[in-house]
């Protein structure tokens, strides 16, 4: 006996079916312009996207327009608060640098470790992982093996104690986050692998004859980049706030250059007399961090509607 | 269980060992000896040093040492802290993470659980709202901007408790640390919580709890509490991993004399000795810490054992 609860969900799934039928026939929605569609409603996402890209833009295009260099003291404003009068926007550091160039070039930084990691970390992660829901048997449980050991190891000393041997360089930084974030990745790869291999649609194509290339490329690897999609947008936060919290411990990015980590980590010393240094970069890198996690919830929300 | 046991413990082993193995093989690729220095030593004494730490042995000889002592409970010599061995300095700095890490796990379990469960049953209440904004918080804003955030409030504005330091473990200078570690716990614990007791209040079993006539008080606490604890136990190991990271933040931003502390300081100074020793140490607890929660999870979810 169903519920009505379900019953109506059994009818909306049918009818589901339907109109995905009636759309193949004519030709219809492909999978992304249907998610495009619900991305599009979701408010919450678009406006993290539109945040996002601003800060983006102000980070590349702000130190060029700004009349201050990030690396360069103002002797005649230290430790200036916030003001319009001398350009000093965000106020300067107790060293007299201007906070606004600094914050925009310590999100260039951040921002573009967030983005070498995340593409390495990603590839890893797709390559280990489908190789290991590929290939199964022996090989997968070795794999997956290690993929458990290392979710048992307590990253950030390992990082440390790289950062510690290899030294702090920016490529240095990226290998040793790179190193400890791409285990997720993996698992729902190899996952998503595994039960795509054995879905009947894929039996269907194989049963009338479409070649094996074909079948990766236009029933696997489709299905497999919604989650990659997904995962990625959860993995840069992740891996920015691994740069921030090395960088903060003063065990990342070296000064004069700057990342978000490091700035947060100069305001707090100071930050009983002059609180701005610590709460301006704070700020950005916690929008920045909140706007990642809503357009994941939103990309999740539409490429996988089931999971809402 | 026995079997199952036996197989997770044989699968923690390899892990710690590769993990010891592959810092050790670190350190020593690092160029540069402990006693290069700008000084010139004497050939015989540099020899005579060399022969008291064994650096005069072939590299498997000497790993094999590292392991033996390690087996014994000797962590190895500090290169900085002269007349220190690692295992002193971890046992000054022990008591003060193990108290403030083990009070801050202990209240957000209570708490996480119990703000979990009020918003799981009263959905779109106060509570639930809250636990949802603590849930973004802790994910979107990181401990090293909420701790100074939480100095400035109550230490600057408020001058209600001491910013920072420790004092033969007062109580007032381990408050707002406690404080912070568990809002962290709170959010992650909260929120779990939640969604795995909606989840386990919509199943087939509670509704025929319900039918029986039972008041939702026993339905909760007899029937659904158990089953909806089992995601929360499994975060818990993950949550350890974290609150690692949180410790050393903490240590750090509050300034306590901790193992954060110990290997922060122990990673600027490029101690090499000193860091390797902590980072088998915390490994070899997370490890073990994983291993219990693994065997509870399986203790309390039977399905798990096989």
């Amino acid at each position: 006996m169903l519920t009505p609860q379900e019953s109506s969900g059994l009818v909306a799934k049918v009818a589901a079916a339907a109109a995905v039928q009636n759309n193949a026939l004519s030709g219809g929605r492909s999978l992304w312009s249907d998610a495009r569609r619900r991305f599009l409603r979701n408010k919450a996402a678009l406006i993290s996207l539109g945040t996002l890209t601003l800060i983006c833009l102000a980070c590349v295009i702000g130190p060029w327009v700004l009349p201050h260099a990030f690396d360069s003291a103002d002797w005649e404003a230290m430790s200036f608060p916030p003001s319009m009068v001398n350009s000093h926007f965000w106020g300067t550091d107790d060293a007299g640098r201007d906070l606004l160039v600094r914050c925009l070039i310590g999100g260039r930084v951040s921002l573009t470790v967030g983005l070498l990691a995340t593409l390495s970390s990603v590839t890893l992660g797709i390559v280990w992982g489908a190789t290991a829901g590929f290939v199964g048997g022996k090989v997968d449980a070795f794999m997956m093996r290690i993929v458990d050991m290392m979710y048992a190891i307590p990253y950030l000393l390992i990082a440390i104690l790289l950062v510690t041997i290899l030294g702090r360089e920016f490529y240095l930084v990226v290998i040793t986050i790179t190193v400890f974030s791409w285990m997720d990745m993996a698992r729902v790869v190899r996952g998503q692998t595994l039960s795509l291999r054995s879905r009947e649609y894929v039996e269907a194509a194989r049963a009338i004859g479409v070649s094996t290339p074909r079948i990766i490329f236009s029933h696997i690897v489709p299905n497999l980049l919604g989650v990659v999609v997904i995962y990625t947008t959860v993995t840069v936060p992740g891996v920015i706030l691994t740069e921030s919290v090395l960088s903060f411990l003063g065990l990342g990015i070296q000064e004069p250059m700057t990342s978000w980590g490091v700035l947060i980590q100069d305001g707090a010393k100071t930050m009983e007399a002059t609180p701005w240094i610590l709460l301006f970069p704070a700020a950005l890198l916690s929008v920045t961090l909140y706007c990642f996690n809503f357009i994941g919830d939103g990309l999740r929300d539409a490429l996988d509607p089931k999971e809402r | 269980m026995w079997t199952y046991t036996l197989r997770r413990v044989l699968a923690a082993i390899p892990t710690v060992l590769v993990v010891i193995t592959v810092c050790y093989l670190l350190l020593h690729a690092t160029p540069g000896g402990p006693f290069d220095s700008d000084r010139k030593v004497s050939a015989a004494v540099l020899a005579n040093l060399e022969a008291k730490y064994h650096l005069d042995l072939p590299l498997w000889q000497q790993y094999l040492l590292y392991l033996k002592g390690l087996l014994q409970g000797d962590l190895g010599a500090s290169f900085r802290y002269a007349d220190w061995s690692v295992n002193d300095l971890v046992a000054s700095a022990l008591p003060v993470s193990l108290s403030i890490g083990g009070i801050a796990m202990l209240l957000s379990v209570l708490i996480g659980v119990s703000l979990g469960i009020f918003a799981a049953l009263r959905q779109n209440s106060v509570v639930d709202h809250f636990v949802m904004l603590l849930g973004n918080v802790g994910s979107a804003v990181p401990s090293f901007v909420l701790g100074p955030v939480m100095i400035i409030i109550f230490a600057i504005m408020l001058k209600w408790l001491p910013a920072g330091g420790w004092h033969d473990f007062e109580f007032r200078f381990m408050i707002l640390p406690i404080a912070l570690l568990t809002i962290i716990n709170v959010s992650t614990i909260g929120r779990v919580m939640r969604g795995s007791l909606i989840e386990v209040m919509h199943s087939n079993f509670i509704r025929t709890a319900r039918a029986k006539g039972l008041p939702t008080r026993v339905v909760v606490l007899r029937h659904a509490l158990k089953p909806a604890l089992l995601p929360v136990v499994s975060v818990l190991g993950p949550l350890a991993i974290s609150s690692i990271t949180a410790a050393l933040v903490t240590e750090t931003v509050f300034s306590l004399p901790g193992l954060g502390k110990l290997i922060v300081n122990g990673a600027g100074n490029r101690d090499y000795t000193l860091v390797l020793g902590l980072v088998v140490l915390i490994t070899v607890l997370t490890v073990t810490l994983n291993l219990l929660v693994d065997l509870a999870y399986a203790w309390l979810d039977p399905k798990i054992r096989y």
